[in-house]
């Protein structure tokens, strides 16, 4: 498989498209309405439908216009279904785009002596073939489908310029911009229009259905990188960019590996961004189900290191010589992780291994003195402010120990006997 | 071009055994798709069930492509409709999955759900078109729906599964209505509610595998939801919705195949769904419950009441101020045009609750009756308002005003409990000022 200048304008092609649908698709994302884009992009076809049967030509500006005004018309429809008729919004969703769909495909049906448009168009697109519907402008020639997503791609970045605060403030606070003076419903319709007249465009290229992966998936896994408002649009820009580019790629060399010639640029579009997003979902530094999990362990460790030290300190003060108990049984942690904490306590010179058993350190004796301190204070406190038996009192001030701070230790009182009876160790101070 | 009766009365009589394999077929999936669906709308997971059908196309591909690579046929109904249930079950965990573990929300989850499985099926497709052997050229009927392919074991299948799909949601139809209202409910009532769950969203995945071949996977979730939605017009019992939904499926399915049996280029799915879409906008319309005419219906005849119980107390009020009660005093009464009291008078005369003599107009004794008890309630709830909830006198009036129409005999009789009084209140102030 060579790489061939047509090559190259598919990808141009698709990343102005795919660009252009990551716009309006963060907003979309942010305020919950991605199945709103999804309702959209399916009712672009009987829009289509309709402008061919009126016009009975496939002239850009009567399918642009029917087209919007088919989707401004979903929108309202959900929205009176959703308010007058009481039913939720996804089932709204469902049941407009659904039957509206259906339309588009008996009229096309209906319309198949007239006009060439084909279902296969609506699903796949036709990004391979945009190429050769070349438009002259001077001296260059330029495929149509370049220029109009191209257009759609610096009107959507336009008007999101214009209306950031608004879109800003109406997705996050829809109370607090109508006492500003922004209706939201207004903002509501124009992203509607923004949807739609992006579906238009990006349709021939994606089709119908791959349209609602370049509107959301790009823009959530923004959401999941960042949490900043303005980088959101940035991050799923450059998203789309590496989902048009690596689906063309992967589109026309990875399936000559297995003896095929080729397969559809807008469905490995669609693929790669999912990847993207699966890898986001994983590996995102702050949300990501990876560091989650890293941070689960850590705070894991810290716990068990903490009941480690306590435990040894509370042998000593016991003077229970012969160190018999099983930290696995007392801990009710598993032998790994305790010995993954004891080394890291004996690194940071805490305990070390005498006598066939692990003994404190002056240090680690002074560690664990304050978190046996804040133990008992808190068993003291909970005892006083909410009487409960004294099984409980030790399970919730188990808890409560590994997270009382300094401050917070100050504050509880300088009781010198717990409720259990015990003494409370004395804090460094003093 | 119509059709001639002849031609229509052999469908309606069902004739043709082509024409009889696939109405059959339709007309069960729309009971089984309306019973399944009626949850499925409670539970409020209509759109995951769009991601669940959108998912299958991928698992209709891997299928075909694995039954071929083993040499066996690739076209199995069985086999691919194995593939495509796998698949949507694996896109309703992922929807449930990314909802868990992110900060994303049931829209996205789904959308993502949707278009990248859906992505992925028709690059596959694209590729089992170009597989040496077997025949994938049908595969893509599975999208929009291709029901003329159906044969009798089709048709049999569908039937099948309806009819268990009836049973399971006759067996647990109270488990699954408290799994939709009140899941706290059912899980003190010791029923495993994730169980539960998961037979829902298995049923509405075999229902929706069913539904690919005559109806298409981009439109299935219409089977399911669209004469769900259409019998919550007709009735609020969970019974009777099922029964409802079932009927407008089995019909939908039935004229569906009727009209796309007729008249020439219908495909059959679409149309269905254009069906069940009319049921559902002349539900939306007519429904007795919620439907916009019965609702307008019940806020005009309210409007006409409050209206009525106004101009009564109008005319009380004037009266006992002054003789004559002529129409420029009651016109000062409140806020209304010249024409709506024109009209209002006129009403009553007709209800004869008031005469007319010369330019004065008079209670009769029940229209006298009905404004005594309309001015009490008024007066009632202003002096308890004075009294218990300490708003001062002038301000009462408004209150008062709107929850005159509403008070019920038994709250009357509290009143006067309360209030020890069983005479008219004097309005604690100005009468005749009050807009």
């Amino acid at each position: 498989m060579s790489w061939s200048p047509i090559d190259t304008w598919i990808c141009i092609i698709a990343i102005l498209c795919a660009a252009a649908c990551a716009l309006p698709g963060c907003i979309l994302v942010l305020r919950r309405m991605s199945l709103m884009g999804d309702a959209i992009s399916h009712t672009v076809l009987p829009g289509i439908a309709i402008a061919f049967l009126v016009t009975g030509s496939r002239e850009p500006t009567a399918m642009l216009i029917g087209a919007v005004i088919i989707g401004l018309l979903t929108a309202f429809l959900v929205q009176a279904i959703e308010t007058i008729g009481r039913i939720e919004t996804g089932a709204a969703i469902g049941i407009v785009f659904t039957v509206l769909f259906a339309i588009g495909l008996v009229l096309m049906r209906q319309a198949v002596d007239h006009v060439d448009i084909d279902p296969d168009c609506v699903l796949y697109g036709a990004v391979e073939f945009a190429y050769f519907d070349q438009v002259t402008i001077g001296s260059l020639s330029i495929p149509r489908a370049a220029i109009v997503n191209g257009v759609a791609l610096l009107t959507n970045a336009a008007i999101i310029l214009i209306f950031y605060k608004e879109f800003k403030i109406t997705s996050f606070d829809p109370a607090l911009a109508r006492t500003q003076g922004i209706l939201p419903n207004k903002m509501h319709y124009l992203l509607m229009t923004m949807t739609a007249a992006t579906a238009v465009a990006a349709f021939e290229t994606v089709g119908s259905i791959l349209v609602i992966a370049m509107l959301i998936v790009p823009a959530a896994t923004a959401y999941l990188l960042t949490d900043k408002y303005g980088a959101m649009f940035v991050l799923a820009i450059f998203i789309a960019i590496i989902a048009a580019i690596g689906g063309h790629i992967s589109a026309v060399i990875i399936p000559p590996i297995f003896g095929f010639s080729g397969t559809s640029t807008a469905g490995a579009m669609a693929v790669v961004v999912g990847f993207l997003f699966l890898l986001a979902w994983l590996f995102s530094p702050k949300q990501g189900i990876a560091a989650t999990a890293i941070r689960r362990i850590r705070v894991q460790q810290d716990i068990i290191r903490e009941n480690i030290l306590g435990l040894l300190w509370r042998l000593e003060d016991r003077r229970q010589e012969k160190n018999s108990v099983s930290f696995e049984n007392v801990l009710r942690s598993s032998r790994r992780s305790i010995n993954v904490a004891l080394r890291q306590l004996q690194k940071l010179g805490c305990v070390y291994y005498d006598n066939a058993r692990w003994q404190l350190t002056e240090s680690g004796r002074e560690q664990a003195s304050l978190i046996i301190r804040s133990h008992r204070l808190w068993e003291t406190y909970l005892d006083k402010h909410f009487p409960q038996d004294t099984h409980q009192l030790h399970q919730s001030a188990e808890r409560l120990e590994h997270i009382t701070t300094p401050q917070m230790q100050s504050r509880l009182g300088d009781a010198e006997i717990d409720p259990h009876g015990s003494e409370v160790p004395p804090s460094i101070d003093s | 071009m119509l059709p001639s009766v002849e031609q229509i009365w052999g469908v309606f009589i069902l004739e043709d055994y082509n024409t009889r394999v696939v109405i059959l077929g339709v007309m069960a999936l729309g009971v089984a798709a309306g019973l399944v669906g009626t949850f499925l709308l409670l539970r409020k997971r209509a759109l995951t069930a769009d991601a669940l059908s959108h998912a299958t196309l991928p698992g209709i591909t891997v299928a075909f492509m694995v039954m071929v690579a083993f040499g066996m046929q690739g076209k199995s109904m069985l086999g691919l409709m194995t593939g495509a249930f796998v698949f949507g079950c694996i896109g309703v965990l992922l929807i449930l999955g990314i909802r868990r573990t992110t900060k994303l929300k049931d829209d996205a989850a789904i959308g993502i759900v949707l278009s990248v499985l859906f992505g992925l099926g028709l690059c596959l497709l694209r590729l089992a078109t170009e597989m040496p052997s077997g025949n994938a050229a049908g595969l893509n009927g599975f999208i929009f729906g291709k029901a003329a392919s159906m044969v009798a074991s089709d048709t049999k299948v569908i039937a099948s599964v309806a009819l268990c799909t009836g049973f399971i949601v006759a067996t647990l139809r109270k488990e699954f209505t408290a799994l939709c209202f009140d899941e706290n409910f059912g899980a003190v009532q010791g029923w495993p509610i994730l169980r539960l769950d998961i037979v829902l969203m298995s049923l509405v995945a075999i229902v929706t595998v069913i539904a690919l071949q005559s109806v298409g996977l981009v439109l299935a979730v219409a089977m399911l939801i669209v004469p769900a939605a259409s019998a919550r017009y007709w009735c609020t019992k969970i019974g009777s919705l099922l029964v409802v939904s079932a009927i407008i499926g089995c019909l939908g399915g039935w004229l569906g195949g009727v009209v796309s049996a007729l008249v020439p280029r219908m495909p059959t799915g679409p149309v269905i769904v254009l069906v069940c879409g009319g049921w559902f906008i002349i539900s939306f319309i007519f429904g007795p419950v919620n439907g916009i005419v019965a609702r307008q219906w019940r806020i005009w005849r309210l409007n006409r009441r409050v209206a009525m119980q106004h101009i009564l107390r109008a005319m009380y009020e004037v009266s006992s101020q002054r003789e004559a009660c002529d129409f420029e005093s009651i016109l000062k009464c409140r806020s209304w045009s010249r024409a709506k009291v024109k009209k209002l008078l006129s009403r009553l005369r007709k209800e004869k609750y008031a005469t007319k003599t010369k330019d004065h107009w008079a209670l009769t004794t029940s229209g006298a009756r009905e404004a005594v008890r309309v001015v009490r309630n008024h007066r009632l709830w202003e002096v308890y308002l004075i009294n218990y909830a300490d708003i001062a006198p002038n301000h009462v009036d408004r209150d008062a005003d709107m929850i005159e129409h509403v008070l019920g005999s038994s709250m009357v009789q509290k009143l006067e409990a309360l209030l020890g009084s069983d005479k008219i209140p004097s309005s604690p102030h100005p009468l005749g000022v009050s807009s």
